[in-house]
């Protein structure tokens, strides 16, 4: 009797990429969920404008470099970064917004660098970036939370550029929480002199918290079931809170508290699911310790110093570029080799 | 029929003893073992050789190996040799080394290195921890368990043999947290004897807690050095069913000629352990064990993790075998394409040996061997860790072996050019030489020749080698020119001049 030839191991495989990425959508629906609680339907719009984007356009691609297309899409890569892109974006933004930093982040940030797994840079970061210079104007379009405006007439705003008699984007829309404090530090106001209104909640930014506190639930059960590790989002949060604990215990005046800085803007969503993107992330068990707290740091230097409100963007494309090195001087030893051998 | 391949073990193949048509014992040595890092192979039952020739073999080249074919006789008739030592108290190491060497034990763990040669190179070694392995780590294997349930007390006995050779101050018995059966069973063998400095201690159940090295570190906390042995670090490994094989050798004089051999799978309908003797065709093994069940797809030796395919079921139970897997395809399907690599490192978490296997594929995959060794790969134990949680499918551990054999070609072909070069020099030289004094010799004859002729000849010829020579002399004499007449001051010209012309009006000629 003659039988198969196979290489070890034999054993079925446990898992596949299609399940990983299935995994991290399903993490992300708690936060998306909340979103759209306070921010309105223009958040699902956003969704599904980017989802739909990225998956034809990485089928274009796909075509185009002569892969094949239905197994490479089934993958659902494409669609997390549409997914992760869509969640930073303002729900208030007209369609082509999405539909241009999908395009971009799928087109020229992966399929053009030779699809998944060899993008240096986050796709869907890389696509934000490029919208929030191109256009900053529109990326400014958040809504205060429950603002109240329907589905109807968000689509009307996202699609025809046409809102309901009476309103006007100006009071429809409100400085984000982070902006204001900048705006508002920037005016000589201080952080105690702020305590009105609805910028704060609980612990972080007023509504964004929530937000926040969703996304964390979703990616501690990213960890546990074993598709994220634990050390980047865990460096980039102690580095993000480090650093604001220091600047905090030396002038609170002027300086937001650890809280704050983790319940507030894209935190959590960064911590759990943008910088963990495999691909372009390091991947030595202490290289991921550097590269997480590199994000955390820089994330509050931008937030606090640069001369954006959110620098979480910014500061995962630029550890993206630092993760080869981080990854070369950061070997682990060897079994059975001395320290100094490897 | 038995099929005996003359290749067991890692070393060097056994050398035939036997010729076809001659009638062999059990336990009678067959081929025998050459030079040191080699064993001996015995019958494993009694009957008639009736053919030494290339056989099926288990090897994942599936290439055949010379083997020796014996046509049982059913009499399983043993050798009458003399009685074993069971006085081994009293005999010294490298007595006892032999006896182990011709018995022709390897190591039944799965690797096959030659156990004397392993305990010859510790006995001198000062060991102070013996670690007797039971911990079978590899899904699907039990041959190790039902061994430790079953025949504990010949451990035990092999434990003591082995305590007596090393002399090490602690021994642990090491098994895996499941085995409970056996962990009893073992506890009264160790109660027997009284021992106190042999410990059973169970491991978690992870693959691969089994293997030598990862074994030794959750035991210790100590590592193996990369390129090293145990014994280095004062330590010494056995398998459980190497010592009953020891016991059995030393005490009853019995030379290994069958293993336990755990026959499983949903391609096999009773799944059991059997006591095989090698050489038995893994045929009849499934046979013993009720037959192939529906779907067989693939035949392994070996577990589920590290063991390889073979193509057919033609092949012999060897000193290696510790599995037979016959597996269908719901059980194991073909592996799913493969997809490229996402970095997400799972394989980094999950490697024993604490390598970078993502990056070991990707130097492995571009063919940068150079790379793949900086990173390492010669550390890899191909545990098939890696290749099991990567969610893109790769057969890594095909990768690191395609660049192991790589490496190896490429080292043996260097190896080789070196030698041609020095043997091409070597003739170059030798060539050169020979021209050489085969032109001394002309020369030498040549000038014996020229003695013995006529003197008068000789004279003549002197004489006019003498005016030639006179000849040649005054040629070159008129030939030297005049120094130091290169960019003359138009000074100097002039008394030169002047000298000459007082020379020509004193008859001199100045060339003269």
């Amino acid at each position: 009797m003659d039988f198969g030839n196979y290489s070890s191991p034999h054993f079925p495989v446990s898992g596949s990429v299609a399940t990983m990425m299935r995994h991290v959508l399903f993490a992300l629906l708690p936060g998306s969920i909340c979103m759209t609680w306070f921010f309105g339907p223009g958040v699902v719009c956003n969704l599904v404008l980017a989802a739909l984007t990225a998956i034809c356009s990485e089928a274009g691609m796909l075509y185009l470099r002569g892969k094949p297309v239905r197994s490479t899409l089934a993958d659902s890569s494409a669609l997390v970064t549409g997914i992760l892109l869509a969640l930073a974006l303002p729900p208030l933004a007209p369609w082509w917004i999405p539909v241009i930093g999908t395009l971009f982040a799928v087109i020229v940030a992966k399929q053009l660098y030779g699809g998944i797994g060899y993008n240096p840079f986050n796709p869907a970061m890389a696509g934000y970036v490029v919208l929030l210079i191109s256009f900053p104007l529109e990326l400014t379009l958040w809504p205060a939370p429950h603002a109240g405006l329907g589905l109807s007439d968000t689509l009307a705003l996202v699609f025809l550029d046409t809102l309901p008699a009476g309103m006007d984007l100006d009071t429809l829309t409100m400085a984000t929480p982070m902006d204001s404090v900048r705006t508002r530090l920037g005016l000589e106001q201080t952080i105690p002199m702020m305590q009105d209104g609805e910028l704060f909640g609980l612990v972080g930014a007023g509504g964004w918290e929530w937000v926040n506190f969703w996304f964390l639930i979703g990616g501690l059960w990213l960890f546990k079931a074993r598709v994220i590790q634990w050390q980047i989002p865990a460096s980039m949060l102690c580095a993000l809170a480090g650093m604001a604990l220091v600047f905090y215990l030396l002038d609170p005046e002027t300086h937001t508290s650890p809280a704050f800085q983790l319940f507030s803007g894209a935190a959590m969503l960064g911590a759990f699911f943008i910088a963990t993107d495999p691909v372009s992330a390091s991947t030595t068990p202490t290289g991921r310790l550097f590269y997480g707290a590199g994000i955390g740091i820089l994330t509050y230097i931008i937030r606090h110093w640069g001369g954006y409100p959110e620098g979480i963007a910014f500061a995962v494309l630029l550890m993206n570029m630092a993760a080869p090195t981080i990854d070369y001087y950061t070997q682990p030893r060897v079994f059975g080799k001395s320290g100094d051998e490897t | 029929m038995l099929v005996l391949p003359l290749l067991q073990h890692i070393g060097e193949v056994a050398e035939c003893l036997v010729t076809p048509g001659e009638r062999v014992l059990k336990g009678q040595m067959i081929a025998a073992p050459r030079g040191d890092v080699s064993a001996p192979v015995h019958a494993s039952s009694s009957g008639t050789v009736v053919a030494i020739e290339p056989r099926p073999y288990p090897h994942p080249s599936g290439l055949p190996a010379p083997a020796i074919i014996i046509e049982t006789d059913g009499k399983d008739e043993w050798l009458d040799s003399e009685h074993g030592l069971a006085n081994y108290h009293e005999i010294e190491a490298a007595r006892l080394l032999d006896h182990i060497r011709q018995s022709g034990i390897v190591g039944l763990g799965g690797a096959g290195f030659p156990t004397q040669v392993k305990l010859g190179s510790s006995v001198y070694h000062n060991i102070e921890l013996l670690v007797i392995n039971g911990a079978e780590c590899e899904p699907y294997l039990s041959c190790d368990n039902r061994l430790m349930q079953e025949r504990a007390a010949e451990i035990l006995e092999g434990v003591r043999i082995l305590q007596h050779l090393l002399k090490p101050d602690n021994c642990i018995i090491a098994l895996e947290n499941h085995m409970g059966a056996a962990r009893e069973a073992m506890q009264v063998a160790v109660d027997n004897t009284a021992d106190r400095a042999i410990n059973l201690v169970s491991v978690p159940d992870i693959y691969p807690s089994g293997g030598e090295r990862q074994l030794i570190r959750i035991l210790t906390g100590k590592e193996v050095p990369s390129q090293g042995f145990p014994a280095d670090i004062g330590i010494l490994c056995q398998n459980v069913g190497t010592a009953t094989a020891i016991y059995q050798a030393v005490v009853h004089n019995r030379p290994l000629v069958s293993r336990i051999v755990t026959v499983t799978g949903a391609g096999v309908k009773q799944p059991c352990n059997l006591e095989a003797l090698i050489g038995t065709p893994f045929l009849d093994m499934i046979t013993a064990c009720g037959g192939y069940a529906d779907r067989v797809d693939r035949l392994l030796m070996g577990g589920p993790m590290m063991g390889f395919a073979v193509n057919t079921d033609n092949v012999p139970v060897i000193k290696t075998t510790n599995c037979i897997l016959a597996v269908t395809r719901d059980e194991m399907p073909p592996p799913p394409p493969e997809q490229p690599c996402i970095r997400c490192s799972k394989c980094t978490d999950v490697c024993p040996a604490d390598l970078l296997p993502q990056q070991l594929f990707w130097h492995a995959r571009s063919g940068n061997l150079d790379a793949a060794q900086d990173y390492n790969l010669f550390d890899c134990i191909e545990c098939g860790c890696c290749a099991y949680v990567c969610p893109s499918h790769i057969p890594l551990v095909q990768y690191y072996r395609h660049s192991k054999a790589e490496i190896w070609t490429r080292d043996r072909q260097k190896q080789a050019s070196d030698i041609a070069r020095r043997r091409h020099d070597a003739r170059k030289a030798r060539l050169e030489r020979i021209k050489q004094e085969r032109a001394e010799r002309l020369a030498r004859k040549k000038q014996q020749l020229g003695s013995s002729e006529d003197t008068a000849e000789n004279t003549r010829k002197a004489a006019i080698q003498a005016a030639l020579e006179r000849v040649r002399r005054k040629k070159a004499q008129t030939e030297i020119a005049p120094k130091n007449v290169d960019n003359l001051t138009a000074e100097q010209q002039q008394r030169i001049h002047e000298v000459d012309e007082r020379r020509q009006q004193s008859g001199k000629d100045p060339e003269q």
